[in-house]
């Protein structure tokens, strides 16, 4: 792992009207590095993603994501990450395998890289039964996996997930996350969010966000020690809790 | 280009496997010009008609007959006085009462000259005008025929000459009202359903969250925009071309211009109309949202299309506000062609005037599309 950074945000800053939504954050994350970025609900962190991914112009601050800036490169951040949404990204009326060739082509997969990287898909995953189901029809932990994978269809720089694995049971779980471990060591830096603490553990670096600013960033030993915690549920409940 | 092909492979896959649109798309839009052709008329007819006749001679029992032997009355009553005449019209029983004076024949034949009285019901005052005129030619001819009987040889001289006039009627020579109606009811559909498709389309990604995906991948906004609408663009098409099959063939409309014409303008109509759709959606954040405001503007643009309602009869406020409707110009240009047989020419201020409306609406469209917040 080079120490290379990715993403690269200082005193990034979104307003809504009055209200302040990120109030000035700043961090780095490396290339192939798990970066979780934590928070209760509405501490910030889903406005900071859509900063960083080119959906939402800051108010303030600055920010290079593979190397180029939020506010003047946003589409082509786009071309360099990936990007699975908390909301469930594939469409449904159509099967796994119309929805790996319309995303393999939107960015620009040629017919015959998209035909190779579904038959690795179907191979690793285990899909060869389903892959024309339609994506309505399947359960959900076998969509998220699907969803993740085809958000590496263009072997993205970085992906970004957004809660992955809410209301997903803990096998298919633990299955996502040794995706996501296999991912982070081909290179791609994973940044993430989520609410499950065992997942935080996980994470080679966590951020806690409380009120729109990030109180805490750090390897998830470290924040133990620091707040003199046994777990990531107890440093992250005394920060939430102020 | 290639990233518009996806998508537009994709729309179509969605849209022809959605079991509960394609019926909507194409059975109830035909199914509706087929009813609403017949049905959305405003020609007169079955006129309810009641009489009083106080002189009951030969000569009333005439006029009378004459409105019997009309198609458009059907005599319904015969009442012996005003009064009974007056509950029936009240509780619409009848729609025109004829008082044949006491002394009509007398008078006609001694002083040339007497008077009937005519009630008409015009609580619908269009249809109550129509009747008077109906009423009147009825009268005129009965008078004409009189006359005949009534003048002596002597007085032929005296005559005024009689001047008559003939009227031609040119382009729907049988005042076929569904020839005047198909054409415009067919535009309605091709309009509303390809308004609300569009409409509803990209605000229903917005629901189920695959818009931001959308968003997050680096496709191009006019690529998008492009592969979206597309598939509606072509299904307009498709409307308008069963539309024309039925009109041919169940209602036997008149198509005398150039069918080339009708799709070379409706390409840029429906650019209007998929614009628009994309506008709205813009705006809104539910179907719902998007269905309300399509739905408005449509009862508008129809209203003050000049499909039921002459334009020309409008307040001079409300004609400068069609100038705005995109509706009023095709269905103008549908019954330009397809009646008269109107050329490029003809239809020229129409199709700028599409063309700028489609220009603005796009640009419009476009513009309000953002990929970024």
């Amino acid at each position: 792992m080079n120490n290379k950074n990715v993403i690269k945000v200082e005193n990034l800053t979104k307003k809504f009207g009055d209200f302040t939504a990120v109030n000035s954050i700043s961090f780095e994350v490396k290339k192939g590095e798990i970066f979780g970025f934590l928070g209760a609900n509405g501490a910030g962190k889903t406005t900071a993603m859509k900063m960083l991914i080119g959906i939402s112009t800051p108010t303030s601050g600055s920010a290079q994501v593979a190397d180029f800036d939020v506010f003047t490169n946003p589409e082509d951040i786009k071309k360099n990450i990936g990007y699975m949404s908390q909301k469930f990204a594939l469409y449904d009326d159509l099967t796994v395998k119309e929805n790996i060739t319309f995303f393999g082509g939107i960015y620009g997969l040629s017919r015959k890289q998209i035909e190779e990287k579904r038959c690795l898909l179907v191979e690793e995953l285990g899909l060869q039964d389903i892959v024309n189901e339609l994506v309505g029809s399947l359960p959900l932990g076998w969509k998220q996996k699907i969803s993740f994978s085809v958000a590496l269809l263009h072997n993205p720089k970085i992906i970004f997930l957004d809660e992955p694995t809410g209301g997903v049971d803990p096998i298919t779980r633990r299955q996502f996350w040794e995706m996501i471990y296999k991912t982070a060591n081909n290179g791609t830096t994973v940044f993430v969010t989520t609410h499950y603490m065992d997942e935080a553990e996980y994470c080679d670096r966590v951020s806690i966000m409380v009120d729109g600013k990030i109180e805490a960033l750090d390897t998830p030993t470290k924040l133990k020690e620091q707040f003199k915690a046994d777990t990531m549920n107890d440093v992250f409940l005394k920060l939430a809790r102020g | 280009m290639k990233t518009i092909g996806y998508i537009i492979q994709k729309e179509f896959k969605q849209i022809f496997r959605n079991k509960g649109m394609l019926p909507i798309i194409f059975i109830l839009p035909l199914l509706q010009l087929v009813i609403l052709s017949n049905a959305a008329t405003f020609e007169i007819k079955n006129i309810k008609f009641s009489y009083i006749d106080n002189d009951n001679t030969s000569f009333s029992r005439a006029l009378i007959d004459k409105f019997e032997a009309s198609t458009y009355f059907n005599v319904v009553s015969n009442f012996p006085s005003e009064k009974i005449a007056s509950s029936a019209m009240l509780k619409g029983e009848v729609d025109v009462i004829l008082e044949i004076p006491h002394y009509f024949e007398r008078d006609l034949l001694k002083d040339k000259k007497t008077d009937l009285s005519v009630i008409i019901n015009a609580i619908d005052g269009a249809a109550a005008g129509v009747e008077n005129v109906y009423i009147n030619q009825i009268v005129q001819g009965f008078n004409k025929n009189a006359q005949a009987t009534l003048i002596q040889p002597s007085d032929l001289i005296n005559q005024p000459k009689n001047i008559s006039s003939i009227t031609s009627f040119w382009y729907n020579e049988t005042l076929n009202y569904k020839t005047f109606m198909v054409p415009g009811i067919l535009v309605l559909l091709v309009t509303m359903i390809t308004l609300f498709l569009s409409g509803m389309n990209i605000v229903r990604e917005k629901e189920i969250g695959t818009l931001e995906q959308m968003n997050v991948t680096p496709i191009r906004k006019h690529e998008f925009i492009i592969g979206k609408l597309f598939p509606f663009w072509i299904i307009g098409f498709g409307l308008l071309t069963i539309g024309l099959i039925i009109s041919k063939v169940i209602f036997n409309t008149p198509i005398i211009g150039n069918l080339g014409l009708v799709y070379f303008y409706t390409a840029f109509y429906l650019l209007v109309i998929l614009g628009m759709g994309l506008f709205i959606s813009n705006f809104t954040d539910t179907q719902q949202q998007a269905m309300f405001i399509a739905w408005f503007f449509v009862v508008i643009f129809i209203l003050m299309s000049g499909l039921f309602t002459p334009i020309e009869s409008m307040p001079k406020w409300a004609q400068n506000l069609t100038e705005f409707n995109p509706i009023k110009y095709f269905v103008e240009v549908m019954r330009m062609v397809m009646l008269k047989g109107a050329d490029f020419n003809d239809i020229l201020p129409q199709f700028l005037k599409t063309l700028g409306y489609a220009i603005i609406m796009n640009g419009l469209a476009v513009w309000s599309y953002k990929k970024t917040s």
